[in-house]
């Protein structure tokens, strides 16, 4: 990319360059044709070519030595004067051009693009390429950095890009100010990279996305392909040629809802377990079963009537356009007044979801339905997140932003992918058991979204755990994997919430199970009880001393200590005098 | 018609017709070889290297690279001159004539690989 970087500039001096040259050229053949004059004063033959080069060439520095190697003849000086003013005007057409080059905007762009590009290269840890760093890619971005994942960034906004760059990551983020949509941008964000382990294509056009998610699966099938969308039609064209993920954001969130309706303990658990860890749990709003009202029907409302009528539950919609399909209960009208909203019976639902595209008319409809209804429960569609005041202002039951619901589906895809299949177990289990695990985690970690991710007993990720179970064929209790390794009686503030072996999945398994090498176990935890695990399964003498309860000092500690003892001996020996 | 190409091919060849005129002439006769072609040669090969700047295709490097040769050898035969006419004050000794037109021979050959390479461009423009 370097070479490319010279060759523009070399093609953009050619004409400076050139007259330069010329100009050198006329200025060295005229000293050679003008005739000079010796000591005395009398006609002497001009200079020769060498002389008459070595004087342009200082001159034409504005070095000027004076009259060298005899004083000059008047014809000469007059030649000297004009091949002076000539080589000035050359100099400078150069030195402009050249700082018309270094400011310009095409130039500037390939420095930087090159840059990046080399930088890209030079990656050494894994990451992931993050196309359209709006506010669902920077949620993600930032998300990413904090549990130290890299992040390559292709944006094509130049405002987004420099607003990134002032942003407080705690590793280098890479920026490509390009559109993501072209594969070339994608091949320098490194999709051919060997530490490349996934892309995430988060811009808010389908259509984009659907082509860096085309442009991956061809490039490198070996990558995680995550792509967020909101039109069913392109969902399912992703999914056909093989996208990991598709997160669909109307979909995903009218799902959550007839869910919650239907198991509130298992919806509980998604938010314990799905949110941004760190961030204060959301408080506790189950949605009642009841008559519901859907105002707006475009991509969400048609989500949530197609989700919430799967579960049985009676839905009324509020839209003006008056050509709906049949089989909805349709009352045509704005759902910002009142009078449509008595209509579809409002007084006697339990909930109304305000599932229009502008969040002005959505607040406006939550707050006209609580005056007809004080006891409703109000779902809101929250739109742009700059208006993340209002809505906190309103506090709504149920707030929907879509870059929150993208950002942290996308997150625990990357960063635990047992996650999603522990949550689809859970599905399945009765609302009492989801209840007390709710209830487990919440007495555990309080009102934090834990961390949740996942450990595979094997040589790279837990070598000291592997090196027990397969060279020693020793045992070892999962229990063990949960104490303290600083008071190994204590037990971390951790949960293992699934076990998967030989494709087999175990969930909840108590601390008395054995493990075994190649198992997968999800965990759930504080960050410090992570880290504290990981020092489990990485040094041999932490594990023995958690199995144990004895120190095995390793050989550099045990010979310092030998050292430091038989020092302080010494020391304490009484001195003769 | 582009002028661009017509400015190119009017240096590349002008460099070789007078790189050719320098040459041409007893190896060691200095009245065969006037310094003042040598001259032209050096600044014309000049702005044909420079023309060629910045073109990144194959042919285009091998363009600039036979220019850069041809440009090697005239200036190190410009040096031998300076050398031998106002350092060694030998002047324009049969050795030195044949020194510096043989480098200047070697540059001819540069050139020409140059015009062939411009003869081969066109011929392929046509297919």
């Amino acid at each position: 990319m370097n070479t490319g970087v010279l060759f523009l500039a070399l093609r953009r001096m050619r004409a400076p360059l050139i007259v330069l040259i010329v100009i050198y050229a006329v200025s060295t053949l005229g000293l050679t044709l003008v005739p000079g004059v010796d000591a005395e004063g009398r006609p002497a033959p001009p200079m020769s070519f060498f002389h008459a080069f070595y004087f342009v060439s200082y001159t034409a520095t504005t070095i000027g030595f004076g009259e060298l190697p005899t004083a000059f003849s008047d014809a000469q000086r007059m030649w000297v004067t004009v091949s002076i003013y000539l080589s000035v005007v050359g100099w400078s057409y150069s030195i402009v051009s050249l700082l018309a080059l270094v400011q310009d905007k095409g130039f500037q762009q390939v420095l930087l693009t090159s840059r990046f590009a080399r930088r890209v290269g030079q990656l050494g840890e894994a990451f992931y390429i993050v196309c359209g760093c709006g506010e669902t890619g920077l949620l993600i971005a930032r998300a990413l950095d904090h549990d130290g994942i890299r992040v390559v960034v292709v944006e094509r906004s130049e405002a987004r890009v420099q607003e990134l760059e002032l942003e407080d990551f705690s590793a280098d983020i890479l920026v490509l100010c390009a559109d993501a949509a072209q594969p070339q941008h994608l091949l320098m964000a490194g999709l051919r990279h060997r530490s490349c382990r996934g892309v995430l294509a988060m811009t808010d056009d389908d259509a984009a996305n659907l082509a860096i998610a085309i442009a991956s699966r061809l490039i490198n099938p070996r990558l995680r392909i995550v792509a967020r969308v909101a039109s069913p039609a392109i969902e399912a064209n992703m999914m056909s040629f093989g996208t990991h993920y598709v997160v669909n954001h109307f979909e995903k969130f009218a799902d959550y809802l007839a869910q919650a309706i239907h198991s509130p303990n298992w919806f509980r658990l998604v938010d314990l377990l799905t949110g941004l860890p760190g961030q204060e749990v959301p408080e506790r709003h189950d949605p009642p079963a009841g008559d519901w009202v859907v105002c707006g029907y475009g991509r969400f409302g048609q989500a949530v009537v197609r989700n919430l009528g799967r579960q049985g539950i009676n839905l009324t919609v509020i839209d003006p356009t008056p050509t709906l399909p049949a089989g909805v209960r349709h009352i045509v009208g704005q759902g910002t007044e009142a009078a449509p909203l008595r209509q579809a019976g409002v007084d006697s639902a339990v909930g109304i979801v305000a599932a229009s595209d502008n969040d002005t008319n959505n607040l406006s409809i939550a707050m006209t339905a609580k005056e007809v209804n004080p006891d409703l429960f109000v779902v809101l569609r929250q739109n742009r997140v700059a208006n993340q005041i209002l809505f906190d202002a309103y506090d709504a039951d149920f707030t929907m932003v879509p870059s929150r619901i993208v950002a942290r589906e996308c997150l625990a895809l990357i960063t635990s992918p047992l996650l999603a299949r522990f949550l689809k177990l859970v599905r399945a289990w009765p609302e009492t058991r989801a209840a007390d695990l709710a209830g487990r985690l919440e007495a555990l970690f309080g009102r934090r979204v834990p961390l949740v991710w996942g450990v595979r007993l094997n040589a790279a990720d837990a070598p000291a755990v592997h090196r027990r179970l397969v060279l020693e064929q020793a045992s070892l209790s999962l229990g063990r994997l949960r104490a303290d390794p600083a008071a190994r009686d204590e037990a971390l503030p951790l949960l293992p919430l699934l076990l998967q072996r030989d494709g087999r999945d175990y969930p909840l398994p108590d601390d008395e199970t054995i493990v075994a090498a190649g198992d997968e176990i999800l965990f759930a935890g504080t960050r410090a009880a992570k880290t504290a695990q990981n020092l489990t399964l990485d040094h041999r003498t932490v594990l023995d001393y958690v199995l144990t309860g004895r120190d095995t000092p390793g050989w550099l500690w045990s010979w310092l200590s030998r050292a430091g003892r038989a020092a302080e001996s010494r020391r304490n020996e009484p001195r003769r005098v | 018609m582009n002028l661009e190409k017509v400015v190119f091919g009017f240096f590349i060849v002008l460099a070789a017709t007078l790189n050719f005129g320098f040459f041409i002439g007893d190896i060691d006769q200095p009245m065969h070889h006037h310094i003042y072609e040598l001259f032209a040669a050096i600044v014309v090969n000049l702005i044909a290297t420079v023309l060629k700047f910045g073109d990144r295709t194959q042919i285009g490097a091998v363009h600039l690279s036979t220019s850069l040769v041809a440009d090697l050898q005239l200036v190190a035969a410009a040096c031998v001159w300076a050398f031998a006419v106002h350092v060694g004050g030998e002047g324009m000794s049969p050795e030195v004539t044949t020194s510096v037109v043989s480098l200047s021979g070697g540059a001819l050959f540069a050139n020409v690989v140059s015009v062939v390479l411009l003869i081969a461009e066109t011929v392929m423009l046509r297919r």
